[in-house]
């Protein structure tokens, strides 16, 4: 069953004079999903985030939020944690909370009580009256985080989230990002750290040299990259390669084997089970990160 | 409207309560008052009696040389200053004054003050004078008599005409002292505004900003915001000097008043005559005038104060925008003598018009009497120009406060002004 589409992205083109930063980019973000996106350095994922906070607009294409064209009203629905991210300095914790907050479109009296709340949640209470450039990085990003979130957002962009934290704190960041998918919230996620892709990550598009290469749920994608391969361990280290598959890599008596078009598995595992002795055989799940880099040096 | 609102309010509060604000506020006005104060008062400190002896040979002024107040002549024989020569510093004399015929030499143990000097310098020329003119057969006493010492009155004159009082002095002082402080003031806030955008921008704060409210929203709160510290500064000048001259005064008759009653009669004669001096220029319209155009002059040149700001990545890299930007603002400066020497020409009045020195030349030109429909147009131009600085400037910074680490020349700023929001 498809679910209900948040964000929609269609055609998107922007141009920064000669350089194009997106190329008809097209992504699909379902509703209370964790949408990862990925792409290397200056593909343009953050161009992309950008234009869906509305902080530059596209030359050609359009956003639909919820439905609507995305305009102003929207702000208050999203919120956004860029990658390069600071606070004032010399400003007091509790002070630029609130004053970050307020400019989300909250009251006063709201901004209080929600990030009394999340203060307390945290267990960052007693941060309140210091001033950042106390805080350590990973403290400063805890208050990034808090009000990237306060205004209950529909969608949240996370840009890098993780960066500067330590394990434990990324853990309960990564909690909270999970808890706050679980309450129906939509979450796009971009990142280079591949591994905290798998974990959380529902979809995935990725991104290269301006354009969408890649996009979908991710064990739907994961099932579709390596659909041919499987990783097969006999009693000997003596298969040989023929007509039915190939292998393109083996370490002793393990081998990865690609089915040759035409094949299926059925007539692999006779074939082989003639000659040798089948001590497993599995079905070859490729990693994200060997998607990513894949099908950038495809590209 | 309510987040500007809420940038504004930040900018304000968080420069306003900054220590050296305070300071600045406080101390300035007291150190205006110093520099007034001090020399009068190092003055009146008195120096001290000066004694010096006088040996002559083959004149006779010294019997006419009389002491002043800071020196006190004795006559001593040749051959005495001869002897103490040697030796002033050991003997009580500051200096001794050689005369022989029209030589005149003044020895001491060390560098003679100039104005002793001067003041021996003038007794001699005097009295030479004064024996010139005897052997000459001029009655000196009628010729003091016929000396005089007159004093022009300037009045202005209007199409009905009604006169008033000038005074070329006070105009003088009044254009000189509001062009300067717009020059700074312009100066001052339009580089604070620069280096609030220079922090947001390396300290990444507006990447987080930037994605609730509009770039222009920020830079025009921001502007808006040091506008208000500006004003507030400037008000607040005003009350302590205000206060502290009002202090001093009452200080200064309260001490008269005991010593000497005769002297705060003179005060009030003093005070009588300044107002008299001020009476033909428009105080008022002057102060309104000056009100408008430093907060025009300041948004017109903190918007692209801000657009510099925003396109470098240090403060250090500033400078190759700076400068163009300041230009007219310094050549305004430069041309306030000018501009004074003949306020009412061509020069005067086409800087006076334009926006980019404006500000500074209109203030030099107001108290010498402008024309209603030039102050008129002036404003309207600065308005225009305030206008289209600060669209142009929020162009380049909408681009340049999310790039970083690129060298920015002029050629990537003028691309920048094509970028599609």
């Amino acid at each position: 069953m498809e679910k209900e589409i948040l964000l929609s992205v269609e055609d998107v083109v922007k141009n920064y004079g000669d350089y194009t930063a997106l190329n008809k980019v097209s992504i699909s973000v379902p509703k209370s999903s964790i949408y990862g996106l990925l792409g290397p350095n200056g593909a343009g994922k953050t161009t992309l985030m950008r234009i869906i906070n509305q902080i530059t607009a596209p030359d050609s294409g359009r956003v639909m939020f919820n439905g609507e064209n995305l305009n102003k009203e929207h702000i208050k629905d999203i919120g956004y944690l860029p990658e390069e991210r600071g606070l004032y300095k010399k400003m007091k914790v509790g002070e630029q909370a609130l004053y970050l907050a307020q400019l989300k479109g909250m009251s006063y009296k709201e901004a209080i009580e929600k990030l009394k709340f999340w203060f307390e949640k945290l267990q960052i209470t007693h941060w309140w009256s210091k001033r950042v450039e106390e805080l350590s990085k990973g403290m400063a990003q805890k208050i990034q985080f808090v009000v990237t979130v306060i205004h209950k957002p529909k969608l949240l962009i996370f840009d890098e989230p993780f960066s500067g934290f330590d394990p434990i704190n990324a853990a309960i960041i990564r909690e909270e990002i999970l808890q706050l998918r679980d309450n129906g919230t939509t979450i796009i996620f971009s990142t280079h750290r591949m591994e905290s892709v798998e974990e959380i990550c529902d979809h995935i598009a990725l991104i290269n040299n301006s354009k969408k290469i890649l996009e979908g749920p991710i064990d739907k994608i994961k099932n579709e990259f390596q659909a041919n391969s499987y990783e097969i361990v006999l009693n000997t280290n003596q298969l040989l390669a023929c007509k039915e598959f190939e292998i393109f890599s083996s370490k002793e008596n393990i081998y990865n084997l690609k089915i040759n078009d035409g094949f299926n598995i059925k007539q692999i595992i006779k074939k082989i089970n003639d000659k040798h002795e089948i001590i497993s055989f599995k079905k070859e799940v490729p990693s994200v990160e060997d998607i990513f880099i894949k099908s950038v040096n495809n590209e | 409207m309510n987040k500007i609102f809420l940038i504004i309010k930040r900018e304000y509060l968080v420069r306003v309560k900054k220590k050296s604000f305070i300071i600045m506020t406080i101390l300035a006005p007291l150190l205006m008052a110093a520099l007034i104060v001090a020399p009068v008062f190092l003055a009146d400190q008195g120096q001290e009696k000066r004694l010096i002896a006088i040996t002559e040979i083959e004149s006779s002024y010294a019997k006419e040389i009389t002491d002043s107040e800071n020196i006190h002549f004795t006559i001593i024989a040749k051959e005495e200053g001869d002897l103490i020569k040697n030796n002033i510093s050991e003997s009580p004399y500051y200096a001794i004054l050689d005369i022989k015929d029209t030589n005149f030499t003044l020895y001491g143990s060390q560098q003679i003050g100039l104005n002793i000097r001067k003041s021996i310098e003038n007794q001699i020329e005097k009295i030479i004078e004064r024996n010139n003119l005897k052997q000459a057969g001029i009655d000196i006493d009628i010729l003091e008599q016929a000396k005089t010492n007159i004093t022009i009155k300037t009045k202005i004159i209007d199409n009905e005409g009604k006169t008033t009082a000038s005074n070329t002095e006070a105009s003088i002082g009044i254009g000189f002292i509001t062009g300067i402080l717009i020059y700074m003031f312009i100066f001052m806030y339009g580089t604070m505004v620069m280096r609030g955008v220079i922090e947001e921008k390396t300290n990444r704060i507006v990447e987080i900003i930037i994605s609730s409210v509009k770039p222009f929203q920020l830079m025009m709160g921001k502007i808006l915001g040091v506008a208000l510290v500006g004003l507030t500064q400037f008000f607040l000048w005003i009350l302590l000097t205000v206060a502290i001259s009002a202090i001093a005064e009452l200080m200064f008759i309260d001490t008269t008043e005991l010593t000497n009653g005769v002297n705060s009669i003179d005060q009030s004669v003093v005070l009588a005559e300044f107002s008299n001096l001020t009476g033909g220029i428009d105080l008022v319209k002057i102060f309104i005038s000056f009100i408008f155009f430093f907060l025009f002059g300041y948004l017109m040149y903190s918007s692209l104060f801000a657009a510099v700001g925003s396109a470098v990545d240090a403060e250090a890299d500033t400078q190759q925008f700076v400068i163009p930007i300041t230009i007219p603002l310094i050549l305004a400066f430069i041309l306030i003598q000018p501009v004074m020497d003949n306020p009412d020409g061509i020069l005067a009045f086409w800087l006076s018009i334009i926006p980019l020195t404006s500000p500074v030349i209109m203030m030099v030109r107001l108290p010498f009497g402008v024309d209603n429909w030039e102050l008129i147009l002036s404003m309207i131009l600065l308005i225009c120009g305030f206008i289209l600085t600060t669209s142009l400037a929020a162009k380049i910074y909408r681009t340049g406060i999310l790039m970083y680490g690129k060298k920015i020349s002029y050629k990537e700023l003028w691309k920048w002004l094509s970028y599609k929001g």
